[in-house]
């Protein structure tokens, strides 16, 4: 049976939108507000952080979003009560994204599991080890159903990214350049001999490109060497903005993609 | 070789190398050279030059005869005080900036606490002309000022870390992302036996010369190479893990670590983490680590910045675990009466961090005969300030 993130790869769509956002913020309470107005604004894909007190991946403004996050009580438990019936609502792909700690904490095969019953489709652990992966946890990925994303870079060998592909059985997430999330800096969608290079693989898995993509022309730039892209920090920034959060979303999702898509 | 790490970079059920892809890279190519490049001859001829007559190593093993006295045991001190720089965090130092130009780096990053690493790192970039970075809480700075001078005089460039609590946590969190985003250039200098494989092996090993010295001391002035209580501070963990190396596999030799109890391990401002500490990942390492339930990084304390850090390295949460090591808790206060005793009674200003380890004489419960090593890991220059305030001793 495939499961939405195939489904949503399966239809051989391009130009993808997928949003990151930190759960519990700006309000603990936002994170159902935030998914369904990003459907409505047309999202393909979302990405519901959880928030770590040290994100070592990651740049000021998802630094900075966590803290409040966590200072504003989010927790694995709390989210998870947040999304209990999110399927009653929404059947957008989800993929939750964070740091290993917090889920060794709650216990991995309760997470997999809660995860699976409330609906979410994959997980994306930056610091996990692919050894460790395939090792510990793919048998307990596969009897949840849940999709483990992986991320490359500029710097990851190509038999690497051939072991990556084979491990992977969604959509790989392709770091735009070498740095951490949020920096807006050019270097990252003028990466193109990577991005020609991954593309050249014939890997099994589309890829998405993340990291730096922070309006229309980095979005639109990185649609024309994968599948989609990801955009997570200047979509916070947007949440912080006056004004309702409603608002804000639909505001920031049509200024990267208005004229683009029906 | 029980207690030393196996194939996969673990000591028992702790360490490994849990990194983002984007520093995978980086990691394996040092986990792939290390070992080759420590043991070939040229470099270690280098490095022995530069222990001998730059760090000025040997260090003396001095034994305490007052201090003895005091504890009616036989107290010796490992003076890693009188290294160049003044703490044993330059043994480590001049190792990795030799590795990292070999591995054909230019530009150096490193975390600091007490600003001993720092200065060490700057000074060993100074030597070799690389640029050099290193990453500094804003609470640090302010407390460690004297060692901010020295880097800046040495020409490397401070940033401040301001995020968490604005100590060595945090520090290193910005050196990782310092190196996520420069991957090519650049070589991280850890400054304690923390961090992903092979991190930990790897300082443990340039420190492991503080115990090796030790035994051809001790065989020298007891006629015993090994002593029956080896006493050392563990912040992250190097100046332990190099002073307990060459004994962790003679059971007859007890390892004492001091840990930092700050206001008390009980008291919420603390940096225990062998007491409040549960296994998880921190620094790309699993080990313990104070934390919430929900996995949330504690913020720790201690007076001590050299200790003030939330986590241990992999081996010392293995040698916990496993009983090997016996593991103590400081508070400040007691710190602060060792740091006046050992002034008084041998005419030596110990550094803070090594202060909690002197501290641990009278628990340990040592018989008149046993020899006892104390590892005196740094001296107390960079903390005169917080001396002369906690003992009043301004003004006149
Ligand atoms: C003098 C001294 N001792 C001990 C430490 C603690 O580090 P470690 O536990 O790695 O030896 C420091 C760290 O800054 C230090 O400066």
């Amino acid at each position: 049976m495939a499961t939405r993130l195939q489904r949503l790869f399966g239809q051989n769509q391009q130009g993808l939108l997928s949003v990151y956002f930190t759960a519990g913020y700006p309000k603990l309470d936002d994170t159902v507000p935030i998914i369904l107005e990003l459907e409505k604004s047309g999202v393909d894909l979302i990405e519901v952080g959880m928030p770590f007190s040290d994100p070592l991946a990651d740049g000021p403004t998802i630094q900075q979003s966590s803290e409040v996050a966590i200072r504003n009580g989010m927790t694995i438990p709390k989210l998870f009560e947040q999304l209990q019936d999110i399927r009653q609502h929404t059947q957008i792909p989800l993929v939750l994204m964070g740091y290993l700690n917090p889920v060794m904490q709650y216990g991995v095969e309760r997470f997999l599991q809660k995860a699976s019953e409330i609906g979410i489709d994959g997980l994306i652990l930056p610091d996990l080890p692919l050894a460790d992966y395939v090792r510990e946890y793919k048998p307990l990925f596969e009897q949840y159903g849940l999709s483990n994303v992986f991320l490359v870079t500029p710097q990851t060998p190509e038999q690497r990214i051939r072991e990556i592909d084979s491990h992977s059985n969604s959509f790989i997430y392709m770091v735009s350049s070498a740095s951490v999330t949020g920096s807006t800096g050019s270097k990252g969608v003028s990466n193109t001999d990577y991005f020609q290079r991954v593309a050249g693989m014939g890997l099994r898995n589309p890829g998405i490109i993340g990291f730096g993509i922070h309006d229309r022309d980095t979005f639109t730039q990185a649609c024309t060497h994968a599948r989609g892209a990801i955009i997570g920090s200047a979509f916070i920034k947007a949440l912080a903005k006056e004004g309702s959060l409603q608002d804000n979303v639909r505001t920031f999702i049509q200024s990267i993609r208005e004229n683009e898509k029906v | 070789m029980k207690y030393t790490v196996d194939e996969n970079g673990f000591y028992g059920r702790f360490g490994g190398a849990y990194v983002p892809e984007m520093l995978y890279p980086n990691v394996e190519e040092l986990r792939q050279n290390y070992l080759k490049i420590m043991s070939a001859p040229d470099f270690q001829e280098e490095l022995q030059g530069l222990l001998r007559d730059y760090v000025g190593r040997p260090t003396p093993l001095y034994f305490a005869k007052r201090l003895s006295e005091k504890y009616n045991t036989q107290v010796y001190l490992k003076r890693e005080d009188l290294n160049h720089t003044g703490a044993h965090k330059i043994n480590n130092t001049v190792g990795q900036v030799l590795l990292a130009k070999r591995l054909g780096k230019t530009r150096i990053i490193a975390e600091t606490g007490a600003g001993q690493h720092g200065v060490a790192t700057a000074t060993v970039c100074a030597l070799m002309n690389l640029e050099c970075i290193v990453y500094m809480g804003e609470v640090d700075i302010k407390r460690q000022a004297p060692n901010v001078a020295r880097m800046k005089m040495l020409g490397a460039t401070v940033v401040p870390a301001t995020s968490g609590s604005r100590t060595l946590k945090d520090a290193t969190n910005e050196a990782i992302r310092d190196w996520i985003n420069n991957p090519e250039d650049t070589y991280y200098i850890i400054g304690s036996v923390v961090g992903p494989h092979p991190y930990p092996d790897m300082v443990a090993r340039f420190q492991s010369v503080i115990s090796e010295e030790m035994k051809a001391q001790l065989l020298e002035k007891t006629g015993q190479e090994n002593p029956d209580y080896v006493v050392a501070c563990v912040g992250g963990g190097s100046n332990a893990a190099g002073a307990f190396y060459h004994f962790l596999d003679t059971p007859e030799v007890k390892l004492v670590a001091v840990e930092a109890a700050g206001l008390g391990v009980d008291s919420g401002e603390s940096a225990a983490t062998s007491v409040l500490g549960k296994e998880g990942i921190i620094h790309g390492s699993r080990t313990l680590l104070m934390q919430t339930d929900d996995g949330q990084v504690t913020e720790p304390y201690s007076i001590s910045a050299g200790l003030d850090y939330p986590g241990v390295g992999p081996l010392h949460a293995h040698l916990h675990q496993s009983g090997r090591a016996r593991f103590e808790s400081i508070t400040d206060e007691e710190a602060l009466q060792a740091v006046l005793e050992l002034t008084r009674l041998e005419g030596i200003i110990p550094a803070l961090e090594s202060a909690h380890a002197l501290a641990a004489l009278g628990r340990i419960g040592a018989k008149p005969e046993d020899v006892v090593v104390v590892n005196l890991s740094g001296r107390g220059d960079k903390d005169l300030t917080t001396y002369l305030d906690r003992f009043g001793l301004h003004g006149n």
